[in-house]
Protein backbone atom coordinates (compact mmCIF):
# COMPACT_ATOMS: atom_id res chain seq x y z
CA UNK A 1 0.00 0.00 0.00
CA UNK A 2 1.81 3.16 -1.08
CA UNK A 3 1.07 6.78 -0.49
CA UNK A 4 -0.18 7.37 -4.04
CA UNK A 5 -2.98 4.80 -3.91
CA UNK A 6 -4.20 5.77 -0.45
CA UNK A 7 -4.00 9.49 0.31
CA UNK A 8 -4.93 8.90 3.95
CA UNK A 9 -2.38 7.16 6.14
CA UNK A 10 -3.16 3.55 6.94
CA UNK A 11 -5.89 3.50 9.58
CA UNK A 12 -4.25 0.76 11.53
CA UNK A 13 -1.01 2.70 11.80
CA UNK A 14 -2.91 5.65 13.22
CA UNK A 15 -4.56 3.43 15.82
CA UNK A 16 -1.20 1.89 16.65
CA UNK A 17 0.29 5.28 17.40
CA UNK A 18 -2.81 6.47 19.26
CA UNK A 19 -2.18 3.70 21.78
CA UNK A 20 0.78 5.39 23.36
CA UNK A 21 -0.59 8.93 23.14
CA UNK A 22 -1.75 8.96 26.81
CA UNK A 23 1.69 7.93 27.98
CA UNK A 24 3.42 10.45 25.75
CA UNK A 25 1.15 13.25 26.92
CA UNK A 26 1.86 12.28 30.52
CA UNK A 27 5.62 12.16 29.95
CA UNK A 28 5.56 15.52 28.17
CA UNK A 29 3.41 17.27 30.75
CA UNK A 30 4.95 15.95 33.93
CA UNK A 31 8.51 15.14 33.03
CA UNK A 32 9.87 16.66 29.86
CA UNK A 33 8.28 20.08 29.55
CA UNK A 34 8.80 21.04 33.25
CA UNK A 35 12.46 20.05 32.97
CA UNK A 36 12.96 21.82 29.65
CA UNK A 37 11.28 24.91 31.04
CA UNK A 38 14.02 25.16 33.68
CA UNK A 39 16.80 24.30 31.25
CA UNK A 40 15.68 26.99 28.81
CA UNK A 41 14.98 29.45 31.63
CA UNK A 42 18.58 29.11 32.77
CA UNK A 43 19.64 30.94 29.60
CA UNK A 44 17.28 33.92 29.93
CA UNK A 45 16.98 36.99 32.12
CA UNK A 46 13.72 37.44 34.09
CA UNK A 47 12.47 39.84 31.39
CA UNK A 48 13.15 37.41 28.58
CA UNK A 49 16.54 38.27 27.09
CA UNK A 50 19.06 35.62 26.14
CA UNK A 51 21.97 35.57 28.57
CA UNK A 52 24.78 33.49 30.00
CA UNK A 53 24.79 35.53 33.21
CA UNK A 54 22.94 32.80 35.12
CA UNK A 55 25.41 30.12 34.15
CA UNK A 56 28.25 32.47 35.06
CA UNK A 57 26.41 33.14 38.33
CA UNK A 58 26.92 29.50 39.28
CA UNK A 59 30.63 30.17 39.53
CA UNK A 60 30.36 32.29 42.65
CA UNK A 61 31.89 31.10 45.95
CA UNK A 62 28.59 30.19 47.71
CA UNK A 63 27.19 28.15 44.85
CA UNK A 64 30.49 26.56 43.93
CA UNK A 65 31.04 25.48 47.52
CA UNK A 66 27.52 23.99 47.58
CA UNK A 67 28.29 21.96 44.45
CA UNK A 68 31.63 21.00 45.90
CA UNK A 69 30.16 19.69 49.20
CA UNK A 70 27.43 17.86 47.27
CA UNK A 71 29.97 16.23 45.00
CA UNK A 72 32.18 15.28 47.95
CA UNK A 73 29.29 13.73 49.91
CA UNK A 74 27.98 11.88 46.86
CA UNK A 75 31.43 10.67 45.89
CA UNK A 76 32.38 9.53 49.39
CA UNK A 77 29.07 7.78 50.02
CA UNK A 78 29.07 6.11 46.60
CA UNK A 79 32.67 4.90 46.87
CA UNK A 80 32.18 3.76 50.46
CA UNK A 81 28.89 2.15 49.52
CA UNK A 82 30.49 0.48 46.52
CA UNK A 83 33.39 -0.90 48.53
CA UNK A 84 31.37 -2.30 51.42
CA UNK A 85 28.59 -3.41 49.07
CA UNK A 86 31.13 -5.24 46.94
CA UNK A 87 32.55 -7.11 49.94
CA UNK A 88 29.09 -8.05 51.17
CA UNK A 89 28.03 -9.30 47.74
CA UNK A 90 31.32 -11.14 47.36
CA UNK A 91 30.89 -12.73 50.81
CA UNK A 92 27.47 -14.18 50.02
CA UNK A 93 28.21 -15.24 46.44
CA UNK A 94 31.79 -16.55 46.65
CA UNK A 95 32.61 -16.60 50.36
CA UNK A 96 31.16 -20.05 50.98
CA UNK A 97 28.62 -18.83 53.54
CA UNK A 98 25.37 -20.70 54.31
CA UNK A 99 22.73 -19.90 51.71
CA UNK A 100 20.26 -18.46 54.21
CA UNK A 101 22.67 -15.57 54.76
CA UNK A 102 22.49 -14.75 51.08
CA UNK A 103 18.71 -14.69 50.94
CA UNK A 104 18.47 -12.69 54.19
CA UNK A 105 21.01 -10.16 52.93
CA UNK A 106 19.17 -9.72 49.62
CA UNK A 107 15.79 -9.33 51.34
CA UNK A 108 17.23 -6.87 53.83
CA UNK A 109 18.92 -4.93 51.02
CA UNK A 110 15.59 -4.61 49.25
CA UNK A 111 14.15 -2.99 52.36
CA UNK A 112 17.15 -0.85 53.33
CA UNK A 113 17.66 0.54 49.82
CA UNK A 114 14.12 1.91 50.05
CA UNK A 115 14.49 3.16 53.60
CA UNK A 116 15.61 6.69 52.91
CA UNK A 117 14.32 10.17 53.38
CA UNK A 118 13.29 11.72 56.67
CA UNK A 119 13.04 8.53 58.81
CA UNK A 120 16.62 7.57 57.91
CA UNK A 121 17.82 10.87 59.35
CA UNK A 122 15.88 10.14 62.56
CA UNK A 123 17.50 6.72 62.82
CA UNK A 124 20.98 8.19 62.67
CA UNK A 125 20.19 11.00 65.07
CA UNK A 126 18.98 8.37 67.54
CA UNK A 127 22.19 6.41 67.05
CA UNK A 128 25.02 8.88 66.52
CA UNK A 129 23.42 12.14 67.65
CA UNK A 130 24.52 13.82 70.87
CA UNK A 131 22.30 11.57 73.01
CA UNK A 132 22.23 8.66 70.58
CA UNK A 133 22.76 5.03 71.53
CA UNK A 134 26.33 4.71 70.29
CA UNK A 135 27.40 8.12 71.59
CA UNK A 136 26.04 7.37 75.08
CA UNK A 137 27.42 3.83 75.03
CA UNK A 138 30.93 5.01 74.19
CA UNK A 139 30.78 7.71 76.83
CA UNK A 140 29.45 5.58 79.67
CA UNK A 141 31.40 2.39 79.05
CA UNK A 142 34.67 3.63 77.65
CA UNK A 143 34.67 7.22 78.83
CA UNK A 144 35.11 8.19 75.20
CA UNK A 145 33.40 11.36 74.06
CA UNK A 146 32.71 11.00 70.35
CA UNK A 147 31.83 14.66 69.96
CA UNK A 148 35.10 15.84 71.51
CA UNK A 149 36.94 14.31 68.56
CA UNK A 150 35.34 16.84 66.27
CA UNK A 151 32.79 14.33 64.99
CA UNK A 152 29.46 15.83 64.16
CA UNK A 153 26.53 14.01 62.61
CA UNK A 154 25.41 17.25 60.98
CA UNK A 155 28.47 17.46 58.79
CA UNK A 156 30.05 16.08 55.66
CA UNK A 157 31.16 12.92 57.45
CA UNK A 158 27.82 12.39 59.22
CA UNK A 159 25.86 12.82 56.01
CA UNK A 160 28.16 10.40 54.18
CA UNK A 161 27.77 7.70 56.82
CA UNK A 162 23.98 8.18 56.75
CA UNK A 163 23.74 8.03 52.95
CA UNK A 164 25.67 4.76 52.95
CA UNK A 165 22.68 3.13 54.64
CA UNK A 166 20.84 3.12 51.29
CA UNK A 167 23.94 3.09 49.07
CA UNK A 168 25.41 -0.20 50.31
CA UNK A 169 22.19 -2.23 49.81
CA UNK A 170 21.76 -0.80 46.31
CA UNK A 171 25.28 -1.92 45.44
CA UNK A 172 24.59 -5.39 46.88
CA UNK A 173 21.40 -5.73 44.84
CA UNK A 174 23.05 -4.74 41.54
CA UNK A 175 26.36 -6.49 42.07
CA UNK A 176 25.14 -9.90 43.27
CA UNK A 177 23.96 -10.94 39.78
CA UNK A 178 27.25 -9.67 38.30
CA UNK A 179 29.24 -11.82 40.72
CA UNK A 180 26.95 -14.77 39.97
CA UNK A 181 27.99 -14.28 36.35
CA UNK A 182 31.64 -15.05 37.09
CA UNK A 183 31.97 -18.52 35.64
CA UNK A 184 33.61 -21.27 37.68
CA UNK A 185 35.51 -22.34 34.55
CA UNK A 186 37.44 -19.06 34.45
CA UNK A 187 38.71 -19.60 37.96
CA UNK A 188 39.56 -23.24 37.27
CA UNK A 189 41.31 -22.35 34.04
CA UNK A 190 43.44 -19.72 35.74
CA UNK A 191 44.29 -22.10 38.57
CA UNK A 192 45.38 -24.78 36.13
CA UNK A 193 47.56 -22.20 34.43
CA UNK A 194 49.18 -21.58 37.80
CA UNK A 195 47.62 -18.24 38.76
CA UNK A 196 47.36 -17.25 42.42
CA UNK A 197 44.08 -15.97 43.88
CA UNK A 198 45.44 -12.43 43.66
CA UNK A 199 46.40 -12.89 40.01
CA UNK A 200 42.98 -14.35 39.24
CA UNK A 201 41.24 -11.31 40.73
CA UNK A 202 43.60 -8.78 39.22
CA UNK A 203 43.75 -10.25 35.72
CA UNK A 204 40.44 -12.06 35.23
CA UNK A 205 37.68 -11.19 37.68
CA UNK A 206 38.19 -7.47 38.19
CA UNK A 207 38.61 -6.63 34.48
CA UNK A 208 35.26 -8.36 33.91
CA UNK A 209 33.62 -6.73 36.93
CA UNK A 210 34.93 -3.21 36.65
CA UNK A 211 32.23 -1.90 34.29
CA UNK A 212 29.57 -3.13 36.75
CA UNK A 213 31.49 -1.78 39.72
CA UNK A 214 32.21 1.61 38.25
CA UNK A 215 28.80 1.86 36.59
CA UNK A 216 26.97 1.10 39.82
CA UNK A 217 29.15 3.59 41.69
CA UNK A 218 28.04 6.25 39.19
CA UNK A 219 24.43 5.28 39.78
CA UNK A 220 24.97 5.60 43.53
CA UNK A 221 26.62 8.97 42.94
CA UNK A 222 23.60 10.31 41.06
CA UNK A 223 21.34 8.80 43.68
CA UNK A 224 23.07 10.67 46.49
CA UNK A 225 23.45 13.88 44.50
CA UNK A 226 19.71 14.36 44.00
CA UNK A 227 18.67 13.30 47.51
CA UNK A 228 17.34 16.01 49.75
CA UNK A 229 14.93 14.71 52.39
CA UNK A 230 17.54 12.94 54.53
CA UNK A 231 19.94 15.87 54.44
CA UNK A 232 17.21 18.39 55.18
CA UNK A 233 15.85 16.43 58.14
CA UNK A 234 19.36 15.78 59.44
CA UNK A 235 20.91 19.21 59.13
CA UNK A 236 18.05 21.60 58.50
CA UNK A 237 19.67 24.16 56.27
CA UNK A 238 22.99 24.25 58.10
CA UNK A 239 24.82 22.12 55.55
CA UNK A 240 25.12 23.96 52.27
CA UNK A 241 24.52 21.25 49.64
CA UNK A 242 22.96 21.90 46.22
CA UNK A 243 19.55 20.24 46.76
CA UNK A 244 19.10 22.16 50.03
CA UNK A 245 20.16 25.41 48.38
CA UNK A 246 17.69 24.75 45.55
CA UNK A 247 14.99 23.95 48.12
CA UNK A 248 15.61 27.27 49.85
CA UNK A 249 15.64 29.02 46.48
CA UNK A 250 12.26 27.53 45.50
CA UNK A 251 10.75 28.44 48.85
CA UNK A 252 12.05 31.97 49.10
CA UNK A 253 14.30 33.05 46.24
CA UNK A 254 17.37 33.23 48.50
CA UNK A 255 19.56 33.90 45.48
CA UNK A 256 17.45 36.95 44.56
CA UNK A 257 17.26 35.89 40.94
CA UNK A 258 14.69 33.28 39.88
CA UNK A 259 16.63 32.44 36.73
CA UNK A 260 19.76 31.71 38.73
CA UNK A 261 17.61 29.04 40.41
CA UNK A 262 16.96 27.53 36.97
CA UNK A 263 20.70 27.46 36.35
CA UNK A 264 21.18 25.70 39.69
CA UNK A 265 18.66 23.06 38.60
CA UNK A 266 20.39 22.78 35.20
CA UNK A 267 23.68 22.13 36.96
CA UNK A 268 22.07 19.28 38.90
CA UNK A 269 20.58 17.75 35.74
CA UNK A 270 23.94 17.97 33.96
CA UNK A 271 25.75 16.18 36.80
CA UNK A 272 23.17 13.42 37.38
CA UNK A 273 22.64 13.11 33.62
CA UNK A 274 26.32 12.65 32.88
CA UNK A 275 26.78 10.03 35.57
CA UNK A 276 23.72 8.15 34.28
CA UNK A 277 24.89 8.24 30.67
CA UNK A 278 28.24 6.82 31.77
CA UNK A 279 26.41 4.23 33.86
CA UNK A 280 24.33 3.05 30.89
CA UNK A 281 27.41 2.87 28.68
CA UNK A 282 29.34 0.87 31.28
CA UNK A 283 26.37 -1.40 31.85
CA UNK A 284 26.22 -2.27 28.19
CA UNK A 285 29.88 -3.22 28.41
CA UNK A 286 29.26 -5.25 31.56
CA UNK A 287 26.40 -7.19 30.00
CA UNK A 288 28.66 -8.69 27.38
CA UNK A 289 29.97 -11.01 30.06
CA UNK A 290 26.67 -11.83 31.68
CA UNK A 291 25.18 -13.94 28.92
CA UNK B 1 38.83 -22.38 57.92
CA UNK B 2 40.05 -20.88 54.66
CA UNK B 3 41.10 -17.21 54.75
CA UNK B 4 38.40 -16.37 52.17
CA UNK B 5 35.73 -17.74 54.45
CA UNK B 6 37.03 -15.75 57.42
CA UNK B 7 37.04 -12.60 55.31
CA UNK B 8 33.48 -13.36 54.23
CA UNK B 9 32.35 -13.64 57.83
CA UNK B 10 34.15 -10.40 58.67
CA UNK B 11 32.33 -8.63 55.81
CA UNK B 12 28.98 -9.95 57.05
CA UNK B 13 29.79 -8.93 60.62
CA UNK B 14 30.66 -5.38 59.53
CA UNK B 15 27.42 -5.27 57.54
CA UNK B 16 25.36 -6.49 60.46
CA UNK B 17 26.91 -3.93 62.82
CA UNK B 18 26.45 -1.07 60.37
CA UNK B 19 22.84 -1.93 59.57
CA UNK B 20 21.55 -3.16 62.89
CA UNK B 21 23.05 -0.64 65.27
CA UNK B 22 21.08 2.30 63.80
CA UNK B 23 17.87 0.25 63.85
CA UNK B 24 18.53 -0.83 67.42
CA UNK B 25 19.51 2.71 68.35
CA UNK B 26 16.29 4.08 66.89
CA UNK B 27 14.16 1.53 68.68
CA UNK B 28 15.96 2.05 71.99
CA UNK B 29 15.65 5.82 71.67
CA UNK B 30 11.94 5.56 70.94
CA UNK B 31 11.43 3.78 74.27
CA UNK B 32 13.27 6.39 76.35
CA UNK B 33 10.51 8.99 76.67
CA UNK B 34 9.65 8.16 80.30
CA UNK B 35 12.55 9.03 82.56
CA UNK B 36 14.46 6.08 84.03
CA UNK B 37 12.52 3.25 82.39
CA UNK B 38 11.56 1.98 78.95
CA UNK B 39 8.00 2.63 77.82
CA UNK B 40 5.93 2.97 74.69
CA UNK B 41 4.97 6.53 75.60
CA UNK B 42 6.49 7.95 72.41
CA UNK B 43 4.30 5.65 70.31
CA UNK B 44 1.24 6.58 72.34
CA UNK B 45 2.05 10.23 71.82
CA UNK B 46 2.44 9.67 68.07
CA UNK B 47 -0.76 7.69 67.65
CA UNK B 48 -2.80 10.14 69.69
CA UNK B 49 -1.61 13.07 67.57
CA UNK B 50 -4.43 14.16 65.29
CA UNK B 51 -1.94 15.48 62.74
CA UNK B 52 -0.35 12.02 62.54
CA UNK B 53 -3.65 10.41 61.67
CA UNK B 54 -4.60 13.15 59.22
CA UNK B 55 -1.30 13.16 57.32
CA UNK B 56 -0.97 9.39 57.37
CA UNK B 57 -4.48 9.04 55.97
CA UNK B 58 -3.81 11.72 53.37
CA UNK B 59 -0.65 9.97 52.16
CA UNK B 60 -2.43 6.60 52.08
CA UNK B 61 -5.12 8.14 49.89
CA UNK B 62 -2.54 9.73 47.61
CA UNK B 63 -0.69 6.40 47.38
CA UNK B 64 -3.93 4.68 46.41
CA UNK B 65 -4.65 7.19 43.64
CA UNK B 66 -1.06 6.99 42.47
CA UNK B 67 -1.28 3.22 42.19
CA UNK B 68 -4.66 3.22 40.42
CA UNK B 69 -3.89 5.93 37.88
CA UNK B 70 -0.29 4.90 37.49
CA UNK B 71 -1.27 1.34 36.64
CA UNK B 72 -4.05 2.52 34.29
CA UNK B 73 -1.32 4.41 32.45
CA UNK B 74 1.51 1.89 32.65
CA UNK B 75 -0.21 -1.45 31.95
CA UNK B 76 -1.95 -0.46 28.68
CA UNK B 77 1.21 1.33 27.51
CA UNK B 78 3.47 -1.65 28.23
CA UNK B 79 0.91 -3.92 26.56
CA UNK B 80 0.56 -1.74 23.51
CA UNK B 81 4.30 -1.32 23.08
CA UNK B 82 4.79 -5.07 23.21
CA UNK B 83 1.91 -5.81 20.84
CA UNK B 84 1.92 -3.07 18.25
CA UNK B 85 4.86 -0.71 18.65
CA UNK B 86 7.97 -2.72 19.43
CA UNK B 87 9.97 -0.07 17.60
CA UNK B 88 8.97 2.45 20.30
CA UNK B 89 10.19 0.24 23.12
CA UNK B 90 13.57 1.92 23.62
CA UNK B 91 11.94 5.36 23.66
CA UNK B 92 9.29 4.38 26.20
CA UNK B 93 11.81 2.57 28.37
CA UNK B 94 14.11 5.56 28.25
CA UNK B 95 11.29 7.87 29.33
CA UNK B 96 10.31 5.60 32.21
CA UNK B 97 13.89 5.73 33.48
CA UNK B 98 14.14 9.51 33.30
CA UNK B 99 12.77 10.09 36.83
CA UNK B 100 15.87 8.29 38.13
CA UNK B 101 18.04 10.77 36.26
CA UNK B 102 16.25 14.05 36.94
CA UNK B 103 16.18 14.76 40.68
CA UNK B 104 12.67 15.04 42.16
CA UNK B 105 13.37 18.53 43.39
CA UNK B 106 14.08 19.68 39.83
CA UNK B 107 10.88 18.12 38.51
CA UNK B 108 8.73 19.77 41.16
CA UNK B 109 10.51 23.10 40.59
CA UNK B 110 9.44 22.81 36.97
CA UNK B 111 5.84 22.11 38.00
CA UNK B 112 5.76 25.16 40.26
CA UNK B 113 6.93 27.42 37.46
CA UNK B 114 4.84 25.82 34.71
CA UNK B 115 1.55 25.17 36.50
CA UNK B 116 1.29 28.15 38.87
CA UNK B 117 -1.96 30.00 39.31
CA UNK B 118 -1.21 32.53 36.56
CA UNK B 119 -0.33 29.95 33.89
CA UNK B 120 -2.46 28.31 31.18
CA UNK B 121 -2.91 25.15 33.24
CA UNK B 122 -3.14 26.45 36.82
CA UNK B 123 -2.86 23.17 38.74
CA UNK B 124 -1.57 24.89 41.85
CA UNK B 125 -4.35 27.46 41.76
CA UNK B 126 -6.73 25.21 43.71
CA UNK B 127 -6.41 22.54 46.38
CA UNK B 128 -7.96 19.93 44.13
CA UNK B 129 -5.59 20.86 41.31
CA UNK B 130 -2.59 20.67 43.62
CA UNK B 131 -3.70 17.24 44.82
CA UNK B 132 -3.92 16.08 41.21
CA UNK B 133 -0.49 17.52 40.52
CA UNK B 134 0.88 15.72 43.59
CA UNK B 135 -0.54 12.39 42.38
CA UNK B 136 0.99 13.03 38.96
CA UNK B 137 4.35 13.80 40.56
CA UNK B 138 4.14 10.54 42.52
CA UNK B 139 3.32 8.61 39.34
CA UNK B 140 6.40 10.19 37.80
CA UNK B 141 8.55 9.14 40.77
CA UNK B 142 7.20 5.60 40.75
CA UNK B 143 7.24 5.23 36.96
CA UNK B 144 10.61 3.41 36.72
CA UNK B 145 9.53 0.82 39.29
CA UNK B 146 5.96 0.37 38.04
CA UNK B 147 6.96 0.05 34.41
CA UNK B 148 9.77 -2.38 35.10
CA UNK B 149 7.68 -4.71 37.29
CA UNK B 150 4.74 -4.72 34.86
CA UNK B 151 6.97 -5.22 31.84
CA UNK B 152 8.79 -8.10 33.54
CA UNK B 153 5.46 -9.79 34.30
CA UNK B 154 4.34 -9.23 30.71
CA UNK B 155 7.44 -10.92 29.38
CA UNK B 156 6.29 -14.24 30.86
CA UNK B 157 2.93 -14.24 29.07
CA UNK B 158 2.34 -14.40 25.36
CA UNK B 159 0.59 -11.09 24.82
CA UNK B 160 -0.05 -11.65 21.11
CA UNK B 161 -1.64 -15.10 21.43
CA UNK B 162 -3.74 -13.98 24.40
CA UNK B 163 -5.01 -10.99 22.46
CA UNK B 164 -5.77 -12.99 19.32
CA UNK B 165 -7.56 -15.69 21.32
CA UNK B 166 -9.67 -13.05 23.05
CA UNK B 167 -10.43 -11.33 19.74
CA UNK B 168 -11.52 -14.61 18.12
CA UNK B 169 -13.86 -15.18 21.05
CA UNK B 170 -15.38 -11.79 20.28
CA UNK B 171 -13.92 -9.74 23.13
CA UNK B 172 -13.81 -5.96 22.79
CA UNK B 173 -10.70 -4.15 23.95
CA UNK B 174 -11.90 -3.21 27.48
CA UNK B 175 -12.58 -6.92 28.03
CA UNK B 176 -9.15 -7.86 26.68
CA UNK B 177 -7.48 -5.25 28.87
CA UNK B 178 -9.26 -5.82 32.16
CA UNK B 179 -10.20 -9.50 32.03
CA UNK B 180 -7.26 -10.84 30.09
CA UNK B 181 -4.13 -8.70 30.40
CA UNK B 182 -4.53 -7.21 33.90
CA UNK B 183 -5.19 -10.54 35.67
CA UNK B 184 -2.25 -12.14 33.91
CA UNK B 185 0.23 -9.47 34.95
CA UNK B 186 -1.26 -9.17 38.45
CA UNK B 187 2.00 -10.19 40.13
CA UNK B 188 3.80 -7.32 38.39
CA UNK B 189 0.97 -4.90 39.13
CA UNK B 190 1.02 -5.81 42.82
CA UNK B 191 4.82 -5.66 43.12
CA UNK B 192 4.77 -2.25 41.48
CA UNK B 193 1.91 -1.18 43.72
CA UNK B 194 3.70 -2.10 46.94
CA UNK B 195 6.92 -0.36 46.02
CA UNK B 196 4.91 2.69 44.97
CA UNK B 197 3.19 2.59 48.34
CA UNK B 198 6.54 2.53 50.15
CA UNK B 199 7.84 5.44 48.05
CA UNK B 200 4.75 7.63 48.42
CA UNK B 201 4.35 7.13 52.18
CA UNK B 202 7.76 8.54 53.00
CA UNK B 203 8.06 11.08 50.19
CA UNK B 204 9.04 14.55 51.35
CA UNK B 205 10.20 16.83 48.53
CA UNK B 206 7.12 16.90 46.29
CA UNK B 207 4.60 17.24 49.11
CA UNK B 208 6.62 19.87 50.97
CA UNK B 209 7.13 22.07 47.92
CA UNK B 210 3.54 21.67 46.75
CA UNK B 211 2.44 22.51 50.31
CA UNK B 212 0.25 19.48 50.84
CA UNK B 213 -0.29 17.97 54.31
CA UNK B 214 1.37 14.62 53.59
CA UNK B 215 3.16 12.24 55.93
CA UNK B 216 6.69 13.15 54.77
CA UNK B 217 6.51 16.86 55.65
CA UNK B 218 4.79 15.90 58.92
CA UNK B 219 7.75 13.65 59.78
CA UNK B 220 10.12 16.52 59.09
CA UNK B 221 8.09 18.87 61.27
CA UNK B 222 8.03 16.43 64.19
CA UNK B 223 11.75 15.86 63.75
CA UNK B 224 12.43 19.57 64.08
CA UNK B 225 10.28 20.02 67.19
CA UNK B 226 10.23 16.86 69.30
CA UNK B 227 12.74 14.53 70.90
CA UNK B 228 11.45 10.97 71.14
CA UNK B 229 8.56 10.90 68.70
CA UNK B 230 10.83 11.01 65.61
CA UNK B 231 12.41 7.69 66.60
CA UNK B 232 9.01 6.11 67.08
CA UNK B 233 8.01 7.44 63.65
CA UNK B 234 11.21 6.08 62.10
CA UNK B 235 10.40 2.65 63.53
CA UNK B 236 6.89 2.91 62.07
CA UNK B 237 8.27 4.02 58.69
CA UNK B 238 10.74 1.16 58.67
CA UNK B 239 7.93 -1.27 59.44
CA UNK B 240 5.94 0.12 56.49
CA UNK B 241 8.91 -0.33 54.13
CA UNK B 242 9.51 -3.82 55.47
CA UNK B 243 5.84 -4.71 55.04
CA UNK B 244 5.79 -3.46 51.44
CA UNK B 245 8.93 -5.38 50.51
CA UNK B 246 7.67 -8.50 52.29
CA UNK B 247 4.43 -8.35 50.32
CA UNK B 248 6.40 -8.04 47.07
CA UNK B 249 8.36 -11.19 47.92
CA UNK B 250 5.14 -12.97 48.81
CA UNK B 251 3.52 -11.98 45.52
CA UNK B 252 6.54 -13.02 43.45
CA UNK B 253 6.81 -16.35 45.23
CA UNK B 254 3.07 -16.97 44.89
CA UNK B 255 3.05 -16.19 41.19
CA UNK B 256 5.95 -18.58 40.63
CA UNK B 257 4.16 -21.40 42.45
CA UNK B 258 0.81 -20.85 40.76
CA UNK B 259 0.30 -22.82 37.55
CA UNK B 260 0.42 -20.47 34.58
CA UNK B 261 -2.99 -19.54 33.38
CA UNK B 262 -3.36 -18.63 29.74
Amino acid sequence: MNAASSPIIDRRTVIDWLGIVPFMIFALMFLIVPTLYLVVGAFFTPDGHLTFENIAGLFTPTILSAYWISIKVSLASSLGGALIGFFLAWAVVLGGLPSWIRSSLLTFSGVASNFAGVPLAFAFIATLGRTGLVTVFLREWFGFNLYSTGFNLLSFFGLTITYMFFQIPLMVLILTPALDGLKKEWREASEILGASTWQYWRMVALPILWPSLLGTSLLLFANAFGAIATAYALTGSSLNIVPILLYAQIRGDVLHNPNLGYALALGMIVITGLSNILYIWLRMRAERWQK
Amino acid sequence: MKPAKILAWVAIAVGIIYFFVPLLGTFEFSLRMRRGEYSFDAYESVFSDAAFRATFGYSMLMALFTIIFGMLLVVPTAYWVRLRLPQMRPVVEFLTLMPLVIPAIVVVFGYLRLYNSSSYIPFTGSIMGTNILLVMSYITLALPYMYRSVDTAMRTIDVRTLTEAAEILGAKWPTIMFRCIFPNVMSGVLSGAFITFAIVMGEFTMAALLNRPAFGPYLQLVGANKAYEPSALAVIAFAITWLSMGLIQLVTRFSKLAPSRA
